[in-house]
């Protein structure tokens, strides 16, 4: 599962639809599966799906079951096993009854998850998802993916996935794509990008006694010292050397060394809009 | 098999569906049915006009022809340009595009589904037409029937076909709507909805013959009513019609795709 990262308007969903062969590439040339997505062939159409958060292919005053009939017939699915991925699909997804309901009387939740299951139900190989959890609550984004999660374990399906909710990258994606201002800025894992945005990692402090700021000298750069409360940022090769000298200084009550939140680096790296 | 990428089980589950999604709309599509009674004011003012004598058809006749007129217009009305519209403006469009099928045939469906509900509503009006006009009442021959069934058929044909030339320039303006406007103006008046093609000039018939609009009412319309009516020229016309249009809406089409940027999603 491969996260893919963007400021607005930096050019994913575009991506997307040039992956699944909605656009045409000006230039270059694209390759899915060992076809040219553009030319959308058949064979090349039963291998992907291609989910964008709110837009929807189920018919909105029908139950998704009828759509779901059509879809199967549209892939040549047979009857017999349409039924059997209906029901897996389904029971992954906690649908019961939701699927003979028509569309319009679904929760937004309801009606991702059956759109989902109308996107997977020809059990595509490469998944492009466009902000699968778009204005899903809490609950629902986590149920959505433990689906995305599962059925990727179970089919071994590519996912692409986007969203503006880091949640959704972290807990999926061990492989992260960044782009930026239509430069791939990153491709790796999520930890590595990390390290590339903030290579320092933050300290924080709670003392027994309070401390004046030149007493951190040497330690790192000094974030912010509100009493007994002290926040660091420390080259991760002189972390050992810096928390040694801390301990040996200072009477301290707590000790935190963490990363800082990616969401927080990503947003501050697209608010500041240069690298 | 698959013929246009369709085979008899995408048929059923597409009709299915799409007769399922039209009956929801039973209520409206009765009064789109009711809508469509133009044919019969203009028989109420062709009746009491002194010009009817310049139309070729008698009492009866003129009243079958009408009648005939408004029925081959219950099946043969298009309106997939503002159905394609919408769906291309809102980003609908775009999974539609990534199924093993012709985005058309939903189209084909809806009109199909949409037909079959309007059904029962067109016979209760033709019924009603014949209680005030009983003398109009007339069964028509298997044949004939079947003929008239086939020339509506292609009548719808030939308007489906018109209204994707249309639609497929949604790709490059997102109004396209206002142009199948300008060719509602010629329908109305060169199709026979107002008046048999009998009621212009023998120049002016000579030139709209080679026009697509006598095809989509009046010659299905005096089909169905069994006026005298060149048959072979009739379905020549049609075919040739279809024949034309078929491969300047797939050539459209395959453009319009190529410059489609999936509006909206």
């Amino acid at each position: 599962m491969v996260g893919f990262l963007g400021a607005n308007g930096a050019g994913k969903t575009t991506t997307l639809k040039m992956l699944c062969g909605l656009i045409y590439p000006s230039s270059g040339q694209v390759l899915v599966a060992g076809h040219q997505p553009q030319r959308r062939h058949p064979d090349f159409l039963r291998r992907i799906t291609l989910v964008m958060g709110q837009k929807q292919q189920l018919i909105w005053d029908l139950p998704p079951m009828d759509s779901l009939r059509v879809n199967a017939a549209v892939y040549g699915i047979p009857d017999r096993v349409a039924s059997r991925r209906i029901a897996e699909l389904s029971d992954l997804l906690e649908l019961g009854e939701e699927l003979t309901r028509p569309v319009r009387k679904l929760s937004l939740g309801q009606r991702m998850k059956a759109e989902l299951l109308a996107a997977l139900l020809h059990e595509p190989e490469v998944l492009f998802l466009d902000e699968p959890t778009l204005g899903l609550d809490v609950n629902a984004q986590l149920r959505v993916r433990q689906f995305l999660a599962e059925y990727n374990r179970r089919t071994g399906a590519t996912i692409l996935l986007t969203s503006h909710y880091m949640a959704d990258i972290t807990a999926l994606c061990p492989r992260v794509l960044l782009i930026h201002q239509g430069q791939l800025f990153h491709d790796g894992p999520l930890d590595r990008l990390t390290s590339r945005l903030a290579p320092e990692r933050h300290v924080r402090l709670e003392l027994e006694q309070p401390a004046p700021a030149e007493a951190f000298n040497g330690l790192g750069h000094l974030d912010s010292l509100e009493n007994c409360e002290v926040n660091l940022r420390v080259d991760p090769a002189s972390l050992t050397r810096v928390l040694a000298q801390i301990l040996e200084r200072f009477e301290v009550r707590d000790l935190e060394v963490n990363d800082p939140p990616i969401d927080q680096l990503i947003g501050e790296l697209f608010r500041q809009g240069s690298l | 098999m698959r013929i246009f990428g369709l085979n008899r089980r995408i048929v059923r589950a597409l009709l299915g569906s799409q007769y399922a999604h039209m009956l929801e709309y039973r209520a409206e599509i009765a009064l789109w049915a009711l809508s469509g009674v133009l044919p019969f004011i203009m028989l109420s003012l062709w009746s009491g006009s002194d010009a009817r004598s310049q139309l070729g058809l008698d009492g009866v006749a003129l009243d079958r022809y009408f009648l005939s007129a408004f029925l081959v217009r219950q099946f043969s009305v298009v309106w997939m340009v503002y159905a394609f519209e919408e769906d291309a403006l809102l980003g609908r469009l775009s999974p539609y595009l990534l199924q093993p099928l012709h985005p058309l045939w939903r189209y084909v469906a809806s009109h199909l589904g949409e037909q079959l509900t309007r059904l029962p509503f067109a016979a209760g009006i033709a019924g009603v037409f014949f209680l005030i006009q009983p003398q109009a009442f007339w069964i028509p021959s298997l044949g004939g029937f079947l003929l008239a069934w086939i020339a509506t058929w292609m009548a719808f044909a030939i308007a489906f076909l018109l209204q994707s030339l249309i639609a497929s320039l949604c790709f490059w303006s997102e109004k396209a709507t206002a142009l199948e406007r300008l060719l509602f103006l010629p329908f109305l008046f060169l199709s026979g909805l107002l008046a048999p093609l009998t009621a212009f000039p023998p120049a002016v018939q000579a030139w709209v013959r080679w026009t697509p609009f006598p095809y989509l009412i009046d010659f299905p319309a005096r089909v169905l009513s069994g006026d005298p009516v060149d048959l072979a020229a009739g379905f020549a016309a049609q075919l040739a019609w279809v024949g034309l249009l078929l491969p300047l809406v797939l050539v459209l089409w395959r453009a319009g795709v190529r410059r489609y940027s999936a509006m909206g999603a």
